[in-house]
């Protein structure tokens, strides 16, 4: 019987150690016939990904990518600590994230590879129709506090924002509360609601008359009023977002989505970066409410 | 095969010590690894802006004090609504229910504790947030006092087993001598069972406490993560922010050994003090309190 046990113990031992080291052999030498591509990231991006990779899986079956969000910091993270192959990223890497990557041996590679434009979204109910964009900053910094103030009703202003580790979030802190200006230390009123996920808002902006939110353009569903926006330059042109507003540059509120790489990218994950580039995958950057770029 | 069987024996016992004893390692381990990751942001990060009421990390703001009250605040409310709900359930079960009643009831309360917080966080949105802006007519149902009912909810199944636990010990003979002196059903419980079985009952409310406490995904999806400073009597109607929730929802993206990343594990260590001292309290309680019936049964 004790014999018994002891063979069983290192039986198990044996094949936990077996599956170790088969583990690093196929890490050293990739298997030829099936490639694997490991891609995480920007929320924001998270449903592009999955339709490009399932897209790109049908055309070349010899390829397996996973995709997962958590957002843009996340992915860059895991870029850094080498689990990831292709991070997703609704802003341009950190100057400090660079330089953990460089530390860290690699030289992130940056590729544009579609726009967005960030929506403001109220309750339908709510009488406002557009803001500029200085209202507008003024609300998320808190100067503003009731929608009376911008020709709505007397309603105390509920502010929804996405959580810090969103690139949506460092974007619209940078080009709406500070307005692009990069001295500007305004910050999101301390009272700002910060929400875990893109369907919150959108929930809480669909129950909630006096809510005000955004998120990207691909995110807003039919139950929502997305707000016209006018630029400093022209107070009174206000502009709803688009593809064609955001091709145009007429809608202030856009950005470029990224995808950063671990080093220049080869094999695999060049033939999947270039196949993005192609009218194939950038129509699906369309269908997804999201603008395709013209050119790389 | 006497001698294999004492051998097993040997074994088997040798291998339980191991267990036990690794829930003490475990311990150690996760002390030594928060200490070792949280303690350098106390020289990273003055004490005058950890003290501070702004939390908003991107900027360099690591006020804490506005999570450590809104954890304290939505853990307060909590308890006070799984109060009576936790102990009046366990005194039905263990004192007034009939035996059938109670054979349907204990397996639906043991459910309700199996239910994942964020399936009751999801309901929390779809109903109880809406619900409670129209009704108590304030600008946002995400506060709170929202969290503190869902909290409340996910505390309740832990509050009322241990407590009906500890009625259960209580000797019958303490029961019958109540009634047999003339005090009714409600005296008896009241002033009798409820009393002699205090040290249980306190640990079920602790143990609900440190649930509440620790409780992350359905505070994070309704409370709405305002890193507000509670110190109106309002502030329960409106959003706040708690420990867990700003952990779980920035420790993701942090960069490993950076600012930001020590002070979310100073969090951590304020949060796991918090419940060493809940649990210090509750072990000096029911200690203190068994050695007063101990002395009323000698």
């Amino acid at each position: 019987m004790v014999y018994m046990r002891r063979f069983l113990v290192i039986l198990i031992i044996l094949i936990l150690t077996a599956g170790c080291t088969q583990r690093s052999t196929t890490d050293d030498t990739p298997i030829s016939q099936s490639e694997y591509i490991e891609n995480k990231g920007s929320d924001t991006i998270v449903n592009l990904a999955l339709a490009w990779a399932e897209r790109y899986q049908q055309i070349n079956p010899g390829v397996r990518i996973s995709v997962t969000g958590g957002g843009s910091g996340t992915g860059i993270t895991a870029l850094i600590n080498k689990t990831v192959d292709i991070a997703n990223a609704s802003r341009q890497i950190k100057p400090e994230e660079m330089q953990a990557a460089i530390a860290a041996g690699l030289s992130p590679q940056e590729f544009i590879i579609a726009r967005d434009a960030i929506a403001v979204i109220v309750n339908p109910s709510n009488p406002v129709d557009h803001l500029t964009l200085d209202q507008l900053s003024k609300i998320y910094s808190g100067e503003i506090n009731n929608w009376s103030e911008v020709g709505g009703e007397d309603r105390t202003i509920v502010r929804l924002s996405r959580e810090t580790n969103s690139g949506t979030h460092v974007y619209f802190l940078e080009s709406v509360v500070r307005k692009g200006n990069s001295d500007d230390k305004t910050i999101f009123a301390a009272d700002t609601l910060l929400l875990p996920s893109s369907e919150g808002i959108i929930a809480e902006v669909r129950d909630n008359p006096n809510a005000i939110g955004y998120d990207g353009l691909g995110y807003i569903t039919e139950e929502v009023k997305i707000l016209g926006i006018s630029s400093p330059e022209q107070p009174d042109k206000y502009v709803i977002p688009s593809a064609e507003t955001v091709s145009n540059n007429e809608y202030l509120i856009s950005r470029n989505l990224y995808v950063y790489t671990q080093n220049k990218p080869t094999g695999a994950i060049k033939d999947y970066l270039d196949w993005i580039f192609t009218p194939e995958a950038q129509n699906i950057v369309k269908e997804l409410g999201f603008v395709p770029i013209q050119n790389q | 095969m006497n001698q294999t069987r004492k051998h097993d024996d040997q074994l088997i016992n040798s291998v339980i010590r191991i267990t036990g004893y690794s829930s003490i390692l475990f311990v150690l381990l996760i002390l030594f690894f928060l200490l070792r990751e949280g303690l350098p942001a106390l020289a990273s990060t003055p004490l005058k802006t950890l003290f501070s009421i702004r939390w908003y990390p991107i900027e360099g703001y690591f006020g804490i004090l506005p999570l450590i009250l809104g954890s304290i605040l939505v853990t307060v409310v909590a308890t006070l609504i799984a109060l009576p709900f936790g102990i009046g359930a366990a005194v039905y079960l263990s004192e007034v229910a009939p035996p059938w009643i109670r054979d349907i009831l204990k397996p639906i309360i043991e459910i309700l504790a199996g239910i994942p917080s964020v399936v009751l966080g999801f309901i929390g949105i779809l109903v109880f947030v809406p619900f409670i802006r129209k009704f108590l007519d304030i600008p946002t149902g995400l506060t709170a006092f929202t969290g503190a009912i869902l909290l409340g909810l996910i505390s309740i199944p832990t509050i009322v087993s241990v407590a009906e636990d500890a009625l259960n010990t209580v000797p019958n003979s303490y029961r019958q001598a109540s009634l047999a002196l003339g005090a009714t059903r409600w005296q008896t419980i009241w002033d009798v069972t409820l009393p002699a079985a205090k040290s249980g009952v306190l640990t079920a409310v602790m143990l609900g406490i440190g649930r509440s406490m620790g409780e992350t995904m359905a505070v994070m999806m309704v409370t709405g993560n305002a890193a507000t400073m509670p110190v109106h009597l309002n502030s329960l109607f409106a959003p706040i922010r708690t420990m867990t929730a700003t952990i779980a929802s920035e420790m993701g993206e942090v960069a490993a050994g950076s600012q930001h990343y020590q002070v979310l594990f100073l969090i951590g260590i304020v949060l796991f003090l918090l419940s060493l001292v809940i649990n210090i309290f509750a072990s000096l309680v029911s200690t203190k309190s068994r050695q007063r019936s101990e002395r009323l049964l000698s």
